[in-house]
């Protein structure tokens, strides 16, 4: 058997299988984590919130209405989506010219409140979502065994990334948002209609989260919870890449998902803490972050 | 939106603060209370809130008259419970030497976190304290001498300088009562030191502070870790009290309610995380007993806050006295 | 006289609890180019930004066409026919030179056609992808002006658009200017410059200390030199 630093072949791939598909998260609430703070200057705690929204929607729809999970996709990231317009206009929009800090504890109190809603109702055990008929069974690679739905899930995310990225930086939208993260007073004084572009931003970061949300749901269980254990694992992923950078922020999320993939296989003990020990080292080498410029 | 707020952090909400005859006054009837509670309410209850409001005192400490959001305090609370348990009951320590030791670990953590997390400023500093704690939360979920998800449990209490039994009610009580009224007085201390002026210097405009030739990132570590280690030392005692140390300590919503406590009570004002404290303490004891889910009370609480009413109980308290007398 | 274009009466305006400007009173003709001249400090640029919306704590009456622009919302003002260069030109480092110029919307039919733009400015075509802070002071300019002349405005507000430009460049600001003017352009401009606004304008206002102290057309400009040595310092 093919073995690597005394590790079998099938055994590391298959860890960075796993760690290429959490990267893959990373890199989709990352992106949204940058695109809101961007604009609305926010760090929105409620990033897990929403991605567990996305998750749960996708099973309502499922269990209540027997809509599949393709519809879904396009479903349940419109309706996180849409709670995202609610939450910016009713909440957010309000303290815009307070200092920044207020937006973080403000979702924070919204993401104990939602979450807390979902474990009151679910409990904390987890609900199964099964994968798609299309994407059952998994095709052997010869060195390993790649099941179909987790290539599903790294391709799409990075058609994902690569989407917002092409609406951000080669669309007039796209052209909208990066001169009013620049000076939205001047933007709107042009004409441009920033209050409602900040409610589409947040919208749009919510929906990233919520599809995110959907594209999990078969791969780890729809639980309450599996918003709350990702989100700080995603401010730190932030904070190593640096948010001036939409790139920055989903290459790194890639990345660490490998390195923690990695990690699992040749000091497993190390594997949840690996992510923030390498923020401690990056915070002490470049404090921006490694695409943060300041 | 890149609006800047015209004030340049959170602490500004509240007029700065004097030390007047009011306050004085507060301070005696508090210490009043303090002495008499054991008699009128359940002790325990009274040593938690006592514990808590000296835990979201060394919060505000930092965010209150430095401008630092910590959303990682936990740690220190909890790292520290976890040490002193440990001491008392592994290695049969005296409970003033465990709570040293506890102290004592809150501060060198406060060294090592507070280095890292004040080489950014701001939502990124809140962020970078979160991620730290909970880089330190995965650590005591794996370390096994905090025995995992049951914790450190039937810690005794010990005698108190070998004579002092703190079984007794009344005994741990007292005990309790004197380490918060030192602790918030030593933080009163510092507030109105030539040390806390720079502090709210730095506050106000750090970038003037800078060219006054102050070593700002010193002062905001010095800050930093005498917050960590009276966090710790709450956390300390409140591992004797109960009895226990446990993931709950660590965990980013005890990060949160500590915070909450400081925003309900009032940001930047001495009495305000006191404040905060009993009404938190409280609001949980009440709610252990009924059907609503705590974090979603705690949640709209926290946004009830933000929104409406961010100087806080005794913020709002100062500002109608102050309109009062015109 | 007809109607004016521009309206402004009793304007007064805060930045915070201190108060800027005290009744200012000021028209502008359709087609014509009035220049607000004032020293440092006498509210020029709060006067461009408060009819502009820009700064909202304002009071006071400011017509366009005779539509009230005081109780409408920042995005909704520009619709009203105002094109806005700040003092600070308000490049976007994100956007690309191109991408600055396309940004502002069409507010109104008959603004340039990029083509227009484009021969009125041959460095900014040469220069499309550049990003835009790259450019010159002298370049950025340009393009501040030249971004909102696409979107159809038909009065201009030009904050010291000459300001730290070497005289070359002035000289060519000036050219477009008088160009604009040819078109039949309203314009309010702001200048310190005194010997550029001579040239272009065909009405003064002075201010100071937040007040109109004095208006007088191109004409009578030579009589009132002495006093104006003396308020404006020159
Ligand atoms: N952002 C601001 N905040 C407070 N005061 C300001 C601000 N901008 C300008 N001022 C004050 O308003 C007055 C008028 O300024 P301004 O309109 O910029 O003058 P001008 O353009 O004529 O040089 C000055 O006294 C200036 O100090
Ligand atoms: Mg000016």
């Amino acid at each position: 058997m093919v073995t690597v630093f005394g590790i079998s072949l099938p055994a590391l791939m298959g860890q960075l299988l796993i760690g290429l598909i959490n990267g893959s998260f990373y890199a989709m609430l990352s992106l949204g984590l940058a695109v809101i703070f961007g604009m609305l200057r926010v760090i929105n705690f409620a990033h897990g919130a929403q991605y567990m929204l996305g998750a749960f929607f996708a099973w309502f729809l499922l269990r209540y209405a027997g809509i599949g999970f393709w519809p879904a996709l396009v479903l349940a990231p419109l309706g996180v989506a849409l709670v995202g317009v609610v939450i910016e206009k009713v909440l957010l929009s309000r303290i815009y010219n307070l200092d920044h800090l207020y937006g973080l504890l403000l979702t924070f109190g919204l993401a104990l409140v939602i979450e807390g809603l979902f474990r009151h109702w679910y409990g904390t055990s987890g609900q199964p979502y099964s994968i798609p008929s299309t994407f059952q069974g998994a095709f052997n690679l010869g060195f390993m065994i790649l099941p179909k739905y987790r290539a599903f899930v790294i391709v799409a995310s990075v058609i994902v990334c690569l989407t917002t990225w092409l609406l951000i930086e080669k669309t007039k939208f796209g052209a909208y948002l990066r001169a009013a993260t620049e000076n939205p007073t001047l933007v709107q004084a042009f004409g441009v209609n920033v209050p409602r572009l900040l409610t589409l931003t947040y919208a749009i970061g919510a929906g990233l989260a919520g599809l995110a949300g959907v594209l999990a749901a078969p791969v780890y269980q729809v639980s309450p919870l599996m918003g709350q254990n990702i989100v700080i694992i995603v401010f730190a992923v932030v904070v190593i890449g640096g948010m001036g950078s939409i790139m920055g922020a989903v290459v790194t999320g890639y990345v660490l998902g490998l390195v923690e993939g990695l990690t699992k296989v040749f000091y497993p003990e190390a594997s949840s803490t690996v992510i923030f020990v390498i923020m401690v080292l990056v915070l002490l080498v470049r404090p921006a972050g490694l695409f943060g410029k300041e | 939106m890149a609006t800047k707020a015209a004030s340049p952090n959170v602490a500004n909400v509240t007029a700065g603060h004097r030390t007047s005859s009011r306050t004085i006054a507060l301070m005696i009837i508090g210490l009043a209370l303090i002495l008499v509670a054991p008699f009128l309410i359940y002790p325990v209850f009274v040593m938690k809130v006592l514990c808590f409001a000296l835990f979201a005192a060394a919060f505000n400490l930092l965010l209150g008259y430095v401008g630092l959001l910590s959303f990682g305090h936990a740690a220190f609370f909890g790292g520290a419970a976890y040490i002193t348990a440990h001491a008392i009951k592994q290695w049969g320590y005296p409970p003033e030497l465990a709570i040293l030791l506890g102290t004592g670990f809150a501060a060198v953590m406060g060294v090592v976190f507070g280095y890292v997390a004040i080489k950014r400023q701001g939502i990124y500093f809140a962020m970078i304290t979160m991620a730290l704690a909970q880089m330190f939360y995965f650590f005591c979920l794996q370390a096994p001498f905090t025995g995992g998800e049951d914790g450190i449990q039937g810690v005794p209490r010990g005698k108190l300088f070998g004579f002092i039994d703190l079984s007794n009610s009344l005994n741990m009580y007292y005990f309790v009562a004197a380490v918060f009224i030192i602790g918030f007085l030593f933080i009163w201390r510092v507030v109105h030191s030539p040390f806390g002026s720079i502090l709210k210097a730095i506050r106000e405009n750090e970038q003037r502070a800078v060219s006054l030739g102050y070593r700002v990132n010193r002062y905001k570590l010095g800050a930093f870790v005498i917050s960590a280690a009276l966090a710790g030392l709450a956390g300390s005692v409140k591992a004797i009290v109960f009895q226990l140390a446990s993931l709950t300590d660590v965990g980013f919503q005890m990060s949160g309610e500590v915070v909450l406590m400081t925003l309900l009570g009032g940001i930047g004002t001495l009495m305000g995380p006191v404040v905060g404290a009993v009404l938190v303490v409280s609001l949980e004891n009440y709610l252990a007993t009924s059907s609503l889910p705590v974090p979603v009370v705690i949640g709209s609480i926290f946004v009830i806050c933000v929104l409406l009413f961010r100087r806080g109980i005794v913020g709002e308290f100062n500002a109608w006295m102050d309109r009062k007398r015109g | 006289m007809t109607e004016p274009l521009l309206q402004v009466k009793g304007l007064q305006a805060w930045y915070g609890e201190s108060h800027v400007l005290h009744g200012v009173d000021l028209q502008v003709h359709r087609g014509e180019t009035v220049t607000l001249l004032g020293r440092n400090g006498a509210g020029k640029t709060t006067t461009l930004k408060s009819i502009m919306g820009v700064l909202r704590k304002r009071q006071g009456e400011i017509r366009l066409n005779g539509k009230d622009l005081m109780g409408l919302p920042l995005h909704q003002i520009a619709y009203a026919g105002l094109g806005f260069v700040p003092e600070e030109r308000g490049i976007f480092s994100g956007l690309s030179v191109h991408e600055n110029l396309m940004l502002p919307p069409k507010v109104a039919d008959g603004g340039f056609t990029l083509d227009e733009i484009y021969h009125l400015f041959p460095n900014l075509a040469e220069r499309r992808n550049s990003q835009g802070t790259k450019l010159s002071g002298g370049e950025q300019q340009m393009l501040a002006i030249a971004r909102i002349l696409r979107t159809g405005a038909n009065i201009l507000l030009l904050d010291e658009p000459t300001e730290g430009l070497a005289p070359v460049i002035v000289q060519r600001i000036g050219d477009v200017i008088r160009a604009l003017k040819a078109k039949g352009m309203t314009i309010l401009l702001v200048e310190q410059n005194f010997r550029f606004a001579r040239k272009v304008a065909d009405r003064f206002y002075v201010m100071e200390d937040g007040h109109m102290i004095d208006t007088f057309t191109a004409d009578e400009l030579e009589g009132r030199m002495d006093s104006l040595n003396e308020t404006l310092g020159l």
